[in-house]
């Protein structure tokens, strides 16, 4: 337990310049990690309020809803109803990727709003709502359906969203889907998500007739890849190549159809499992589709999931999966070589949001790389659960960091690399510490799959090894 | 300048004895304002003789915004000169009138409604305080000077209780202060020592007792104040003894609001309550 007793050691000691409330609140937030569950204070507490005054990076229910479920897909023409801030300050930071015409038959990069003025706030904004979508469908034909994302203003005074949209999809004669995702409701993104994931359900699941003219025994769905930088892309190669056939993304690249014709699948693949865990659980009730969780970051788990996958399917697919691994092993080999000398021993610290700090750390020890700290935005208990034996004893796991914590844990961890967002960036340049973006890849990519490794290791190595941060002075303690 | 605010529950007669009130004072010589604080925009149609058609959030609505209007076209003049602008606002159900009254009393503030010379501004809010914006006038150190209309109703009475609630906010953290109860009566029993002791209770006074009289139905059907259609009237009479009384008043409180309790055993005390207590 030595390693254990040193780590709580040290966060005690960062946490030691909190008020007394304070501290107490955020030590249950920050502990030592131990793999074996068996250290019974180890428990990381999770998923409520932050406390005021901390300066938390978290987003918003808005966020969770728009800029991670429903804003990758790519043929819904997806309104933030509301006042224009919210929209234009998330535009096209998610760097979902995906095919079309954008204006013409895909909508992705485009940010759309009612642009909410006092008069809206004072009389409401139903009436500006109706002749929005009806403009809308005026301007995009070829729009499938359309989605409503509320602000928070659309929340507070009361709008009836719903009855909005229900007449104009009588009228227009394509879905009209209402969210009702106020950034003031729940503690972080993660409740966009679930509700994002409920409007799914609601008003496409069953609701739109989805076109799939047959299906096969392989056909599954690949749940919670968002398609950053082409993540989706390389993680539909490999599950094509192992005989299988992805009848739906959800949702990065994704259209409305592929939405409908989920429940038509055999199986539910799941990489982020905090954002999408709900509609899985839906399909699995009302469906009976099965669903597993898989990690395509870095050789070692990208041949574990294989394995896992082709274990749900008969020898026919375990044979190819076999022949895969075979395949690629060897260009996989050849990164592991050209990269680990220079990347070997080197300690990761890494606050993101929902699955990357667990799941992108067998992908940083493929290349030597330890990961000293890792932390969640939004993570709940589930996802704590799942980090534990992912990482070494004694890592300091963090659950809505502050950023006074981030940087004290930098300044005394002396990570080689720290992996966060765009929020964290510029003070860890300051610093003069090693640090690339984990949320949208420093507009690198993709990460998953065969494809995504040899970026994912010359994107590290490039970051831990560059000679500009000598450059900038670090400052001393 | 002083800045008054009348508050009380819905339908208890605020707009009513607010009218008649400054219509008292004008013909007593003062210059005197109305700012009606409710979207259905009915606070000055006895000064004006009319409903009146622009209000402040209405123009805004149809021009684009509040920096689109003038204020001569929203700030209208009415019996002896008494000067009218109404917030307006959605119709039930929608949106958010609060803000409407935020942004309606910014906009006169702004563009210099409230002129030099101009002696009382009476600001008459929708019936209870139900968000933030209903509680515009006395925030901010606008109205400094509060008087709530009740009667001797159980419920007139919680709102008027209630409402001093909300002074006792925003006295804490600004200026404001209660002038008193005015008793607009219904004829309930002791209604006069009720909303006495009440007034007591809260720490203030009742300043006026305003018995029920037809001849203020009579005048409203006219579209005037008693003060103005039958000024000889006893009931012109009442409004002027409440006018005088206001101009008069210097006994500005910090309220002390009831609990539930306290509330019903003072309804007690009176004999209002007790069959359903027994």
């Amino acid at each position: 337990m030595g390693k254990i007793e040193d780590t709580q050691k040290l966060i005690d000691e960062v946490l030691e310049v909190y008020p007394e409330k304070t501290k107490k609140d955020r030590s249950k937030h920050v502990k030592p990690n131990d793999p074996t569950g068996a250290c019974s204070t180890c428990a990381v507490k999770s998923n409520v309020k932050s406390r005021p005054g901390v300066m938390t990076v978290r987003g918003c229910a808005y966020a969770g809803a728009k800029g991670v479920v429903w804003g990758p897909v790519k043929d819904q023409i997806t309104i933030s109803h509301g006042p224009v801030g919210c929209g234009q300050y998330s535009w096209w930071s998610r760097r979902n990727y995906y095919n079309g015409q954008t204006g013409v038959d895909t909508f992705g990069t485009m940010h759309i709003t009612t642009d909410f003025q006092e008069k809206d706030i004072v009389y409401g904004g139903d009436k500006k709502l109706a002749a929005a979508l009806t403009e809308l469908k005026g301007l995009f034909p070829l729009g499938k359906s359309m989605g409503v994302l509320s602000e928070c203003p659309v929340g507070l005074i009361g709008d009836d969203i719903e009855a909005v949209s229900r007449n104009a999809g009588k009228e227009l004669g394509i879905p009209i889907v209402p969210v009702r995702c106020e950034g003031f409701r729940g503690v972080s993104q993660s409740l966009g998500h679930h509700i994002a994931n409920d409007t799914i359900r609601d008003h496409i699941l069953e609701k739109v007739e989805g076109k799939l003219d047959e299906t096969t025994p392989y056909d599954v769905n690949l749940i919670g890849d968002y398609n950053i930088g082409g993540d989706a892309w390389a993680s539909r190669k490999i599950l094509e190549e192992m005989g299988l056939r992805v009848i739906a993304q959800w949702t990065g690249d994704s259209t409305i159809n592929e939405l409908a014709i989920a429940p038509k699948a055999k199986l539910n693949l799941v990489h982020c499992y905090r954002s999408m865990n709900y509609i899985c659980r839906h399909m699995e009730e009302k469906y009976g589709i099965p669903w597993t969780e898989f990690n395509f970051f870095g050789p070692t788990k990208i041949y574990e999931s294989i394995r896992k996958i082709a274990s749900h399917f008969d020898d026919n697919i375990k044979e190819k999966a076999e022949a895969l691994i075979e395949k690629y092993k060897p260009a996989m080999d050849a990164v592991v070589q050209e990269f680990r000398p220079r990347l070997e021993g080197k300690k990761v610290m890494l606050y993101v949001g929902g699955l990357r700090p667990r799941h992108t750390v067998g992908a940083y020890e493929d290349l030597g790389m330890e990961v000293v700290a890792s932390g969640y935005e939004f993570g709940h208990n589930d996802d704590y659960k799942r980090t534990y034996p992912e990482m070494k004893e004694g890592a300091v796991i963090m659950d809505d960091a502050t950023l006074y914590e981030l940087e004290e844990f930098t300044r005394r961890l002396r990570p080689d690399m720290v992996g966060s967002g765009i929020k964290e960036k510029y003070s860890y340049h300051k610093m003069g510490v090693p640090f690339r973006q984990m949320h949208s890849w420093d507009y690198s990519g993709p990460y998953h799959g065969f494809d995504g490794f040899p970026v994912f290791a010359r994107d590290m190595e490039m970051t831990v090894n560059s000679p500009t941060w000598k450059l900038i002075r670090r400052k001393k303690r | 300048m002083r800045q008054i605010a009348i508050y009380g529950k819905g339908g208890i007669g605020k707009s009513t004895t607010t009218q008649n009130t400054v219509s008292a004072l004008a013909e007593a010589g003062h210059k005197c304002m109305i700012v009606g604080c409710d979207p259905k925009a009915d606070a000055t149609r006895l000064i004006l003789h009319k409903k009146a058609q622009n209000t402040v959030m209405d123009m805004a609505r149809e021009r684009g915004s509040v920096e689109d209007l003038e204020i001569e076209e929203v700030l209208l003049e009415g019996f002896l000169g008494v000067r009218c602008a109404e917030s307006g606002g959605p119709e039930p159900g929608v949106g958010c009138a609060g803000r409407g009254v935020i942004t309606a009393i910014n906009f006169l503030e702004e563009n210099g409604a409230y002129a030099e010379g101009t002696d009382f501004v009476f600001y008459d809010v929708l019936g209870d305080v139900v968000c933030g914006g209903f509680a515009m006038p006395i925030r901010e150190g606008k109205a400094k000077e509060i008087y709530i209309v009740t009667s001797g109703e159980m419920m007139a009475m919680y709102a008027a209780n209630n409402i001093s609630r909300g002074i006792l906010k925003y006295a804490q953290s600004g200026g404001v202060r209660l002038g008193g109860l005015i008793c607009n009566s219904r004829k309930v029993d002791k209604e006069h020592e009720l909303i006495s002791e009440l007034a007591k209770k809260l720490g203030t006074q009742m300043i006026h007792f305003v018995p029920r009289d037809n001849q203020v139905q009579r005048a409203e059907l006219r579209r005037m104040t008693v003060v103005e259609y039958s000024p000889e009237h006893a009931q012109a009479g009442e409004y002027r003894a409440l006018a005088k009384k206001i101009a008069e008043n210097r006994d500005l409180v910090i309220p002390t609001p009831l609990s539930m309790d306290e509330l019903e055993a003072l309804m007690m005390d009176f004999g209002i309550l007790e069959n359903e207590v027994a």
